[in-house]
């Protein structure tokens, strides 16, 4: 019988040489005569743990352009008398052309980008030159909007979410950033950041507000914002950014001393920010990962909206139905699928949807997702007209949570074990709905 | 333009019909509930009191306003009428008593049906009256399809023979509109339905049920015996037409389907604010800005009940709103159906567990809209028959291929 020590691959074995190295290392004190330690320590800790931490992208430098003397704002749109759930024409444009965009080129790649945890940087550039990442701009500040935007939206991460949620998260994230300057930012984080997010070249960015450990609520972080003279120190850690490796701009929250809950704008290379990658189960095209702020020192003026809370929840409830209209657009992708699915598949020599325990599936799928639908636009509606929304999004985020990843499993089941196997798309949608009762932060609307 | 908000212009209805709610309904509404059979005498000038808000408005508060629309009034075209105006009015009432609001004179099913199909010569004879609906026999609830009461044409009327039982308001109402099939041979489309007059001396009342809830509402079964009526009482196009099938007396359920979701979202409001009341009153106060998760079960519970309810009630004013637009919209009105009778049952009795003995006892409300809840999932089309309509629609499959 071979003993344990032989039976150890290679990897491991090298492993255990290396961990009897480091005992004898750390055991000396050569490491405190020459008063490294703690430096060989963080940097053993850090590659350990990551395996390959690294510095945030060195970006471009954000200059303000012509600032104007208070932040320009989108107006909420006139109070609506009638109900309605008909998009606009303007509306159904951008829709009719997003969707289009999402069946065309975003589906036909949306596996292999699911493999390799990446989205081509060509699709992203044409995502983002159909407008969808300056929603949120002000018009003054090269915007397209007039009034907030919060149901165009739910419409088009709807629409794009039904391509495929992971590149649907990849491709919206920088809007994330230009909606929260656009509605929170001072008058210099506006005329700094905004020209940025309007012209051709958009850079990366990411609203990194999740933190990684059990019931994360984003009203109680872990990461805090010291106040040193005028500046504000930054640490924690952040979890399931999009891209944080190729983001040149970062919005990220954090206790702020003596204000609590608070948006803080970062630019990539700012001296303690790093960033390592964190593989999920799902939104793998987004290429999550984890910022790192270590002793991020900050000027005064990195603060958003002066740290007031009622803005920081007001991002909190935009995000989480953000996170709704991309469940929405996967749930009615899991449906357009199964429909041909369960007609065409026969079965005791008929068409399985001829059974009504199929068939009842189908049906709850429809009106669930219909549900979904709903409660995320009259969240979103609500929002863009200025009315308080926190119910609204609290129970659209519930319903997408808990409903989103119903369908999502019965997708899988519809299909049997074909829905198991990578050959049809629905065992994607299973690990991305799962995605909608997790994340907070990140998107916008 | 997206906009999921009740409307304007029907804020003062909604307000009237939850004044009458709490003022009318709510006082009696234990009365009722254990005086099962007595008649309601406290409605008759409610009714009246309807009649008025009705008279010459779009907006009705009962089940006799709908009817199809199509032209608009919005600016972009787009139109708030009866339907949508109604289901809110019933929404508020049943959130008072769904057994009351089933006993209001002249708001019966019967009225939706004479108001969807009706002539205007039967409208103006039928109109201003309490009409009532049979379709279920003892042989044949959900599958209408294969009733076996009869009406044979003999000179210039119709005879109907046949038995109908769960008749709701049957033995109040001044009206019966009895399905009947002309040839049961035929099948669907020679199902048509008879106006017939409650002092019909054809029509003999057997007895009324004893029932789980909505017991101020009674439940009538009735013998059809050489129960004659002028030719005049066929409501809708007298023809065989097996091209068209069922659509003609089925299409009543588009319109009433959506207003039998607003009952039960009425129903499931009523359970989630009590029970808001009563957990604040123990401690618990729901947060929506922080994660369920991280708050109590309770809370949890809650929040996830009241998620169900949102989406029941917009599926069901989606339903309206394409019925007053003109939209098909019978996929919507079984969703509606679908979600609102599940939700209902589900919140109700949820609510109860939540408040423990004081959900339990018949010192409050809770006990009894639990009891009262179950009828909405069952009555106008069970769950599962608006499962099967919904599967149908999403799957493009007739009766004989999903039965």
């Amino acid at each position: 019988m071979p003993t344990a020590t032989e039976d150890k691959g290679m990897a491991e074995r090298s492993m255990g040489l290396g961990l009897r190295w480091l005992n004898r290392l750390a055991g000396s004190d050569l490491l405190d005569r020459i008063r490294i330690r703690k430096q060989v320590e963080r940097a053993l800790f850090t590659g350990t743990k990551t395996g390959f931490r690294s510095a945030t992208a060195a970006g471009r430098t954000f200059k303000a352009a012509q600032k104007l003397g208070r932040p320009a704002r989108q107006a909420p749109s006139k109070p609506r008398s009638l109900f309605d759930i008909s998009p606009d024409d303007e509306q159904q444009m951008l829709q009719e052309g997003v969707r289009d965009f999402a069946e065309t080129k975003v589906r036909p790649v949306a596996g292999e980008a699911d493999a390799d945890r990446t989205t081509a940087p060509e699709l992203l550039a044409q995502a983002n030159e159909l407008g969808i990442n300056m929603l949120g701009v002000p018009e003054e500040l090269g915007g397209v909007m007039h009034e907030q935007a919060a149901v165009t939206s739910v419409l088009i991460g709807e629409a794009l979410a039904h391509g495929d949620m992971g590149i649907a998260y990849a491709a919206l994230a920088p809007g994330a950033v230009a909606t929260a300057i656009g509605h929170w930012g001072t008058a210099e984080q506006e005329a700094t950041y905004l020209p940025a997010f309007t012209g051709e070249d958009t850079p990366a960015a990411a609203l990194a507000m999740l933190e990684p450990k059990p019931l994360f609520d984003p009203l109680a972080l872990d990461t805090k914002a010291r106040r040193d003279g005028s500046d504000w120190v930054l640490d924690g850690v952040k979890s399931l950014v999009a891209r944080p490796g190729d983001c040149e701009l970062f919005i990220v929250a954090a206790e702020a001393e003596g204000l609590g809950p608070a948006l803080f704008v970062i630019e990539s290379g700012t001296s303690g920010l790093s960033t390592e990658p964190e593989p999920a189960m799902g939104l793998r095209p987004a290429a999550t990962g984890r910022l790192v702020l270590e002793d991020v020192r900050l000027p005064a003026s990195a603060l958003m909206a002066e740290g007031e809370r009622e803005a920081y929840v007001e991002c909190v409830q935009r995000a989480r139905v953000a996170w709704c209209s991309l469940a929405v657009g996967a749930t009615q992708a899991v449906l357009d699928y199964v429909i041909p699915y369960v007609n065409d598949r026969t079965a005791f020599g008929e068409p399985i949807s001829n059974r009504q325990a199929v068939a009842f599936g189908v049906s709850d799928i429809g009106i669930e997702s219909d549900g979904m639908r709903l409660a995320t636009y009259r969240a979103a509606s609500r929002a863009d007209q200025g009315q308080d929304f926190a119910r609204e999004s609290a129970l659209a985020r519930q319903l997408c949570a808990k409903k989103g990843m119903q369908i999502g499993s019965e997708g899988v089941q519809l299909l049997g074990g074909h829905g198991f196997v990578k050959d049809h798309p629905v065992e994607r949608w299973y690990r991305d709905l799962r995605a909608a009762g997790v994340m907070e932060g990140a998107l916008l609307v | 333009m997206i906009n999921l908000e009740i409307p304007k212009k029907f804020k003062p209805l909604v307000s009237q019909a939850n004044q009458v709610a709490q003022e009318v309904f709510r006082p009696i509404s234990r009365k009722y509930d254990e005086a099962e059979h007595s008649y309601p005498k406290e409605l008759d000038m409610l009714a009246s009191l309807i009649d008025g808000m009705n008279e010459g408005s779009d907006s009705g508060a009962g089940a006799a306003g709908v009817r199809r629309e199509s032209n608009g009034n919005g600016d972009d075209g787009n139109r708030n009428g009866s339907n949508l105006s109604t289901v809110l009015g019933i929404i508020e009432l049943c959130w008072g008593d769904v057994g009351l609001l089933l006993s209001m004179p002249r708001q019966g099913l019967g009225n939706s049906a004479i108001a969807s199909v009706a002539s205007e010569e039967q409208l103006e004879q039928y109109g201003g009256k309490w009409a009532a609906m049979a379709i279920t026999e003892p042989e044949a609830g959900s599958d209408s399809a294969s009733i076996r009461t009869t009406a044979d044409l003999s000179g210039d009327e119709y005879v109907l023979n046949g038995e109908k039982i769960f008749v709701t308001s049957g033995d109040r109402a001044d009206l019966i509109v009895v399905w009947a099939t002309l040839d049961r041979k035929i099948g669907r489309a020679a199902i048509k339905s008879f106006i017939v007059e409650r002092d019909n001396p054809g029509l003999k009342l057997d007895r009324l049920e004893h029932k789980l809830g909505i017991r101020a509402s009674d439940t009538a079964n009735f013998t059809l015996q050489n129960c004659r009526v002028p030719k005049e009482a066929l409501l809708g196009d007298p023809e065989v037409n097996t091209k068209q099938g069922f659509g003609g007396a089925m299409q009543t359920f588009d319109n009433t389907r959506p207003l039998v979701a607003g009952m039960a979202v009425g129903v499931a409001r009523a359970s989630l604010e009590e029970t808001r009341k009563r957990l604040a009153e123990a401690g618990v106060e729901i947060d929506y800005d922080v994660p369920a998760l991280g708050q109590s079960a309770a809370a949890a519970r809650y929040l996830e009940m009241e998620a169900d309810y949102e989406a029941a009630l917009l599926l069901t004013l989606q339903a309206a709103w394409m019925a007053d637009n003109g939209k098909p919209n019978s996929l919507q009105a079984s969703m509606a159906k679908a979600k609102a009778g599940r939700t209902c049952v589900d919140v109700c009795l949820g609510c109860v567990e939540l408040c423990g003995s004081v959900g339990y006892a018949e010192n409050d409300l809770l006990e009894k809209w639990a009891r009262d809840a179950k009828i909405l999932d069952i009555f106008e089309g069970t769950q599962q028959i608006q499962l099967l309509i919904v599967a149908r629609q999403l799957l493009n499959k007739n009766s004989s291929e999903l039965r």
